[in-house]
């Protein structure tokens, strides 16, 4: 072998190397979330049953439930993404296509990246005080969906930015050499073109406000709730009320952590068992982020 | 030398931040006539060109003076009073490469003339098929109008462009090297395009390829670092050009 052909070996050599490397990593990574996962449904597995879905927590770990948990978490959720999404895109939107590039966005960006940096125990703390005590919204569905919401709203806004920049110049030079207005580029081309990224950053966002506990614990989030929140639709004048957001509330991980800090066997199944819907609801909300980047990315594509 | 006027520079001056781009270009756009802007890389051809539509206004740090009067009206394009919007409903504009939008064909046509409010579905379809048949494209899409424009080739891509320049009726439509992007058959349509577009409208074109200009204008300037050196019938240019710099460029000696 000559000394060409030995180099051109050592580097295929390097090559396979680094792809079995690469391979390996791959499934170490999706190993241990399998073997977590099966751990967790092994010993859970027997505790989900439709009872367990529909039962309020109790004393007695075989008669405890999860359903002011995971209503609870829905409803937190739902409203996050309420104050997250319009604050969070708009924001977005204004930094890549209005702020002009100087000082103040300068700023404003630096502060975002810090943000999403920020332990979530912080966002706890400033919930507490602005939240609870200040604005007295009390340890409520609101206080809740609000302090993830501002837990997630550094996601957002990046996946927004992230997804615009995507967006070729041309795009833009093109409507507005039709006459378009700023907003009319926006409105017909830049939200269009970036719902995919907007949308899968969002769902990133929520799958991530999903599985928070410090900040909920933090702001007061109960953990033993034997009801439901109020309903929103009442049987008089005015038909819809608000009441439910000034609720006390518990979500799946908030429970969980209850359960599993207790002494009881039972209690710990029932953990095991919460955590693997848990599990699955956050699955669950990273496919739906997987279908609609599939489907928008098929349907554009610069 | 000039019939008819469709539009006038006048000692503009143009700058990217320090950088002193166009230099007191003065320029005739003969009215239903196509003028070809050529020069080097750099020249400032392009620069010139999206004045007329005011582009530039979309970037920070850019400043112009002196005016580009369009005809009958006599505006300024470039008075502050003026708005953009105003001006580019009158001046279409065609870009380097084929920039059709991620919707249908007949969405990318319309764009102009919705966002100008029409929703009328009878008169949005005569546009679109005026439209088509004008950039010579209607035949290739009739059967797939509301199919996405991306499954296009690229030279019907720019046709499709053109269309949707012409359907808000511009008086000047501007192109901006137009077939550079596109292979030899697709340039020669684009080139037949121009020049059966010229009958009821006037061209301004920005092309690095002298035969390009030589076969589809009618006047040509010569630009050079920023200044207008020669402006003539495209003939006399690349015929007999009055200046030593014009006549080095064309016979290849720089560029």
């Amino acid at each position: 072998m000559n000394r060409e052909d030995l180099k051109i070996y050592t580097a295929r050599y390097i090559d396979h190397a680094f792809a079995i490397t690469g391979l390996l990593c791959c499934l170490a990574s999706l190993g241990i979330i399998a073997v977590l996962f099966f751990d967790l449904v092994l010993d859970g597995l027997p505790r989900i049953t439709s009872t367990f879905f529909f039962s309020f927590p109790s004393r007695i770990p075989e008669k405890a439930g999860i359903l002011s948990a995971w209503v609870g978490s829905v409803i937190v959720i739902v409203v996050t993404a309420l104050f997250s999404i319009p604050i969070g895109v708009a924001t977005g939107i204004y930094l890549e296509e209005y702020g002009k590039k100087n000082w103040i966005t300068d700023i404003i960006e630096i502060n975002i990246s810090n943000l999403a940096g920020v332990p979530s125990i912080i966002y706890g703390l400033l919930s507490l005080s602005l939240f609870v005590y200040l604005l007295k919204f009390g340890e409520s569905i609101l206080t809740g969906g609000l302090t993830l919401g501002l837990l997630i709203l550094p996601i957002v806004i990046t996946a927004t930015r992230e997804s615009i920049r995507t967006i070729p110049q041309s795009i833009r030079e093109a409507s507005y050499a039709l006459g378009a207005t700023k907003w009319q580029t926006i409105r017909w081309h830049i939200i269009p073109y970036s719902t995919g990224g907007i949308l899968t950053g969002i769902i990133i966002g929520l799958s991530r406000a999903i599985g928070e506990t410090a900040p909920l614990i933090t702001i007061g989030a109960l953990t033993f709730i034997a009801f439901l929140p109020s309903s929103p639709i009442q049987p008089s004048f005015p038909f819809i009320s608000f009441g439910w957001l000034f609720d006390a509330f518990t979500v799946m991980p908030v429970q969980i952590f209850n359960w599993i800090s207790r002494p009881q066997k039972g209690f710990h199944i029932n953990a095991a068992a919460a955590s693997s819907v848990l599990l699955v609801m956050t699955l669950l909300l990273n496919g739906i982020a997987i279908y609609i980047r599939y489907r928008f990315r098929r349907r554009i594509r610069w | 030398m000039v019939d008819k006027i469709k539009a006038e520079v006048r000692r503009l001056n143009f700058w990217y931040g320090d950088n002193h781009v166009l230099k007191n270009n003065n320029l005739i756009v003969a009215e239903k006539m196509v003028t070809a802007l050529v020069g080097p890389s750099g020249c400032g051809k392009t620069t010139l060109l999206r004045s007329f539509n005011r582009m530039h206004e979309l970037y920070p740090n850019t400043k112009s003076e002196g005016e580009i009067l369009i005809y009958p009206d006599s505006i300024n394009i470039l008075s502050k009073e003026i708005d953009a919007i105003k001006i580019r409903m009158r001046i279409g504009m065609v870009f380097q490469k084929p920039n059709p939008f991620p919707k249908s064909i007949y969405e990318n046509v319309i764009y102009g003339l919705r966002i100008k409010g029409n929703s009328k579905k009878s008169y949005l379809d005569e546009i679109v098929e005026e439209s088509l048949k004008k950039a010579a494209l209607f035949d290739e899409v009739k059967d797939k109008l509301h199919k996405s424009a991306y499954d296009l080739s690229g030279g019907q891509q720019q046709r499709l462009c053109i269309a949707r320049a012409l359907a808000t009726g511009p008086e000047l439509l501007l192109f901006d090297e137009p077939t550079s992007a596109l292979d030899p058959i697709a340039t020669a349509r684009i080139e037949e395009l121009i020049a059966s577009l010229k009958k009821e409208i006037t061209i301004l074109i920005v092309t690095h390829n002298m035969q390009q200009a030589a076969r589809v204008s009618d006047y040509t300037a010569f630009m050079y670092l920023g200044e207008i050196i020669e402006f003539g019938t495209t003939n006399k240019i690349f015929t007999n050009p009055s200046e030593r710099l014009t006549e080095e460029y064309l016979t290849g000696r720089f560029g």
